[in-house]
């Protein structure tokens, strides 16, 4: 056999980009069952057919850049994105809505940026903003929650119905807790809650588990160490202080409780999913604690103030703006440079 | 206890030392014919002080070391110098060099040699010639000079030495198998250099992946007050640098040597070397590699001779050419592929990894970078590799020296966790390299530049020199003509200079 | 204090102004400080940046020439040695685009050559001495020559004046000491060629 010249480290260690990506595709499994428990199987269509829209897309995209379609479909990242984008998205979408998505994500987020590892913007999210810019009725109309104001949910027969088949489908909807609480400034908190008995405990029926579903899929990551504590911790913190900040017991105009803000929303699905994307997120460890707390920070500022009633998206991608200058002032200390042991020149 | 703190990063690759420790070290033997390369170390090379067809004894001195920074050599066997040629050598470029060429005679005679009586008798630089000329250079691999790395400036009065018996690398086992046989001699060659260096404390450091060792050592050291320190195993705590954090924690400043926190390392194998050739009077000779492999049938320790060619060891040891597929030197993690299996084992040889593809199976394609940022977790320097690989392959050189790129210590660790396979040592090594050519080239532009200008100014001079002669000259001749009675005006001149030619003429007639 | 200043808002508008321009003054002054730009002139600056061969390519007699040439407005593109590397510094420095080399004056030489005198062929005429511009040929009228091989800079001066031509211009031979490690290839190219 001829010996090979390969240059050192000549081992190597278990893990591939690949295999990365599946991991977190398996660890949006729980926070998409909740989904699916209470909202129906919107979720799940959603996923399927953005699934297949984004291999369609990257396999488009690969062979007019003249690169092997199958090296890169096999790297797993396309099927990330179409899954964050659609867990994002309402279930019951049309299947035009997440086409535009998929594709603003996959061929114009991603690949006009270079692609996989080259997208200063993180894409699923630059699919779900434009979206929301171009279709706001359609992405805020939300399937009412099972046992928060619908007793049964949809069937798949349905949900696929709704996917491709728009116009025939009339599902009951309503608006989600941060929604309410965004019309509403003039009730005190526990005025809202009582009355809207889809609030739940904390932050909505179905949100709630939801957000705890996501918060397991992450804990799951983070025992892996797929990615560090840093960014996500961050900005859950600064998300929680600044919601303790300004709760003020709960009066009208006040802006909910730390647990609200938590729970609510798609706070734990971008804390652990979207936040934690390496590739638009600083790179450092102090860099992460600063990014993620002033996505936290921004999330609840739009939230509470701006025009949108959720904001993890926006906060995402304004702070995709700032991570090159985050990594450019956070650069660890590297060994033999400290100040006590002081640098030779 | 000893505190011990941890360095930042660090992987953990399967250890597969096992199969090289079944039994005991064995020599290797003789080979028909030993290669040595007259540039082992790191430093500058040696010149050959044999010539072709010359017989010499085992232990003779056959190079003497070139510059500060080269090491002696000396025959391993006895024999006759068959050449002085150019040989392939196991070097990551696969060129050739310059080597002694040897035939053995198989009779292994020594030259007269013996030992220092009682080394504490011994002044330190009496102690480092002895270590000098005995053509000791590191053992660990990198093969920086031992005598060089023991003459510490007395400024740096030198508080702690430490004995790095780490080996922190996967396969590799040479020193563990020394601690477990020579523990007495690797204290003792400790002590040797506890005394040259005048150091306070002692310190071993090993892994507490080798009990064995570990006790053998702690036996031996009875009684002295060398301390024998264990650890949890991590690559890469064998670094020098990640050592001596973790024992002593102080950071060796970058750019520095240990001896500007007044500590010195030395190997495992070095130390023992040391020993030898203090009480034994034995240069160095032959070193413990360890042979080891799937594609080797008895992989184990061997006692090889300096300049065994690879090929002659690797049929001693059973080797399955036909499922080998990369022939390293050196461990999985830092070491290099060697292409031609008649380079020869030298001094800095830790081992001979002969893999077979389902041990270490071929890279694949790198793919893009997602910046997962496992690499910088995994840097014990606390490097940005992900930004190294950026700025690396973009060619920006500001922006690597900003980001410390010559603080990297090419260990590996990123590149084994990077989930993209992407071969970021060597975007750094040649990162490297090209700023250090352009540092050279800026150089030799400023040399030639000095010298570009000497040159003009030393022309201009000339120039300017002859042209006052002839002024010189012109006022001469002036002056000649108002002597002759004239008043300076050409015309007079003209005379003056008619008149001059016509008395010589007169003179030559005469 | 507010009621001054509502009162006498010229006044007040004066003052503001009056207040940033001493705020922005300072700073501006702090930064010439801390900032300060060596007073190096340009053409120390382009010459820095040219590869000193001295080979005369550009057509003025050396690098320094070219260099006060470019200060003066020459065009950047006429150093064939330094290539496009020196063009590209250049271009930085100097604030202008960098334009390809100007093949009118020699191409760029992949790897560095150095003059070797064939020694027995060597006539001893001195001839290669006098065009040397970094002094790096060694000899005596009648004595054979040598080039310093670490000094010579490759410009190529010495061959012509030869009379016997025995002068070579080579590459330098590659070595181990002299080796250096290469960037891999482009792994993501390569997996297209598997592909293909
Ligand atoms: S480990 Fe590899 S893929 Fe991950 S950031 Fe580092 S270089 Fe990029
Ligand atoms: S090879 Fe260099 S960059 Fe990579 S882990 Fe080791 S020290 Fe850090």
């Amino acid at each position: 056999m001829a010996l090979q010249n390969i240059t050192s480290p000549h081992a190597h260690g278990p893990l591939t980009t690949a295999k990365v990506m599946r991991r977190l595709l398996l660890a949006t499994l729980p926070g998409v069952v909740a989904l699916t428990w209470f909202f129906g199987p919107g979720t799940l269509v959603n996923i399927a057919w953005s699934c297949l829209l984004a291999l369609g897309c990257e396999a488009l995209v690969m062979t007019l850049r003249r690169r092997p379609v199958g090296f890169y479909l096999k790297d797993c990242s396309a099927l990330v994105t179409a899954t964050l984008l659609a867990i994002a998205m309402p279930p019951y979408s049309p299947w035009w809505l997440i086409l535009v998505g998929v594709a603003s994500s996959i061929v114009v987020a991603k690949h006009l940026y270079g692609g996989l590892g080259y997208n200063p913007f993180n894409p699923a999210m630059v699919g779900y903003v434009v979206l929301l810019i171009s279709f706001p009725v359609e992405m805020t109309r939300w399937a009412a929650p099972l046992g928060g104001g619908a007793t049964v949910t949809p069937g798949l027969l349905q949900a696929l119905q709704a996917c491709f088949n728009p116009a025939t489908f009339d599902a009951l909807t309503m608006a989600t807790p941060l929604d309410l609480f965004k019309q509403h400034g003039d009730l005190t908190v526990t005025e809202l809650w009582l009355q809207y008995p889809h609030f739940g405990r904390w932050s909505g029926v179905g949100w709630e588990w939801a957000n705890l579903g996501f918060l397991a899929g992450g804990l799951w990551l983070l025992y892996l160490r797929i990615f560090t504590w840093h960014a996500p911790l961050a900005m859950l913190a600064a998300l929680a202080l600044m919601s303790a900040l300004f709760y003020q017991g709960g009066n009208p105009g006040g802006a909910g409780s730390p647990w609200f803000h938590l729970l609510g929303g798609a706070t734990m699905f971008g804390a652990f999913f979207i936040v934690t994307d390496p590739v638009t997120s600083a790179v450092s460890t102090t860099g992460r604690l600063i990014y993620g707390a002033l996505i936290g920070v921004l999330i609840f500022v739009i939230r509470v103030w701006g025009n949108y009633p959720d904001a993890v998206a926006f906060a995402v991608l304004i702070m995709n703006f700032a991570a090159p200058f985050i990594d450019n002032y956070t650069q660890p200390t590297v060994y033999g440079h400290k100040r006590d042991g002081g640098s030779k020149p | 206890m000893r505190k011990i703190r941890d360095f930042h990063g660090g992987v953990h690759p399967p250890e597969n030392k096992a199969q090289s420790l079944h039994g005991p070290i064995r020599p290797a033997g003789i080979p028909p014919q030993l290669i040595i390369p007259l540039s082992q170390s790191y430093g500058s090379g040696a010149v050959a002080l044999v010539e072709p067809g010359q017989h010499v004894a085992k232990g003779e001195q056959i190079a003497r070391a070139e510059g500060l920074s080269g090491v002696p050599e000396h025959a391993p066997s006895s024999g006759r110098v068959a050449a002085i040629e150019e040989r392939s050598i196991a070097h990551p470029s696969g060129l050739p060099a310059t080597c002694i060429v040897l035939d053995t005679d198989g009779r292994d005679e020594w030259i007269a040699h013996h030992g220092a009586e009682d080394f504490r008798q011994l002044e330190p630089a009496a102690l480092l010639d002895l270590i000098r000329n005995a053509g000791i250079s590191g053992m660990g691999g990198a093969g920086f000079p031992a005598a060089v790395k023991l003459s510490v400036n007395p400024a740096n009065r030198i508080e702690t030495l430490i004995i790095n018996g780490t080996e922190c690398e996967p396969y590799i086992t040479a020193d563990q198998a020394l601690m477990r046989e020579c523990s007495v001699e690797i204290i003792g060659g400790a002590e040797i250099l506890a005394h040259l260096l005048g150091a306070k404390e002692t310190l071993i450091g090993v892994e507490d992946n080798k009990p064995k060792g570990i006790a053998a050592l702690r036996r031996a050291a009875q009684g002295s007050a060398i301390e024998i320190v264990s650890f949890p195993a991590k690559y890469p705590s064998g670094g020098e640098k990640q050592l001596i954090e973790m024992l002593t924690g102080k950071q060796v400043p970058s750019n520095g040597l240990p001896a500007d926190i007044q500590v010195v390392c030395q190997n495992t194998s070095t130390t023992l070397a040391v020993y030898r050739a203090v009480h034994q009077g034995e240069p160095l000779l032959s070193r413990v590699t360890t042979v080891t492999g799937e594609a080797v049938t008895r992989p184990g320790n061997y006692e090889i001779l300096n300049g065994t060619p690879i090929d002659w060891l690797l049929q001693q040891v059973g080797f399955r050419q036909e499922h080998c597929s990369r022939l390293i030197m050196g461990g999985p993690m830092m070491g290099f592929t060697v292409t031609n299996v008649a380079a020869p084992i030298t001094k800095t040889s830790t081992c001979l990894l002969a893999s077979t593809e389902t041990e270490l199976p071929s890279p694949p394609p790198a793919q893009p970078c997602i910046r997962c940022g496992f690499c910088s977790e995994a840097c014990p320097v606390k490097l940005l590799p992900q930004q190294l690989y950026w700025f690396a392959r973009g060619k920006e050189y500001e922006k690597l020296e900003d980001h410390h790129l010559f603080d990297c210590i090419e260990c590996g660790a990123c590149s084994y966790v990077c989930p993209s396979n992407i071969p970021l040592v060597q975007y750094y090594r040649a990162g490297k390299a090209q700023i250090l050519e352009l540092r050279d080239e800026h150089e030799r532009a400023e040399r030639s530049r000095v010298r570009f200008e000497a040159r003009q100014e030393r022309i201009e001079k000339i120039a300017l020199a002859r042209q006052e002669k002839r002024a010189q000259r012109k006022a001469a001749a002036e002056q000649r003509a108002r002597e002759a009675g004239g008043d300076g005006s050409e015309q007079d001149l003209i005379q003056a200079a008619i008149a001059r030619s016509r008395a010589r003429r007169k003179e030559q007639t005469r | 204090m507010y009621e001054l200043f509502s009162q006498y808002p010229f006044t007040a508008a004066m003052l503001a102004l009056v207040g940033l321009g001493l705020v922005f003054g300072a700073v501006l002054g702090y930064a010439a400080v801390k900032f300060k730009t060596e007073g190096n002139p340009i053409a120390d600056q382009v010459n820095d940046i040219l590869p000193q061969t001295q080979c005369g390519q550009c057509g003025y007699p050396g690098c320094r020439p070219y260099a006060e040439a470019i200060a003066n407005g020459e065009a950047i593109n006429r150093c064939p040695p330094g290539g496009e590397t020196t063009i590209a510094q250049l271009a930085d420095l100097l604030g202008v685009e960098a334009i390809p080399l100007d093949d009118e004056h020699g191409e760029e030489q992949p790897a560095p050559l150095v003059a070797y005198i064939r020694e027995d062929e060597c006539i001893g005429c001195t001839k290669c001495i006098q065009a040397c511009p970094v002094d790096a040929i060694l000899g005596a009228a009648k004595r054979m020559h040598t080039v310093i091989a670490s000094e010579c800079t490759g410009c190529d001066l010495c061959v012509e004046p030869c009379p016997v031509d025995c002068i070579d211009m080579l590459p330098e031979p590659s070595s181990v000491r002299n080796w250096r490690w290469e960037m891999p290839a482009p792994a993501e190219i390569i997996a297209t060629d598997r592909a293909a």
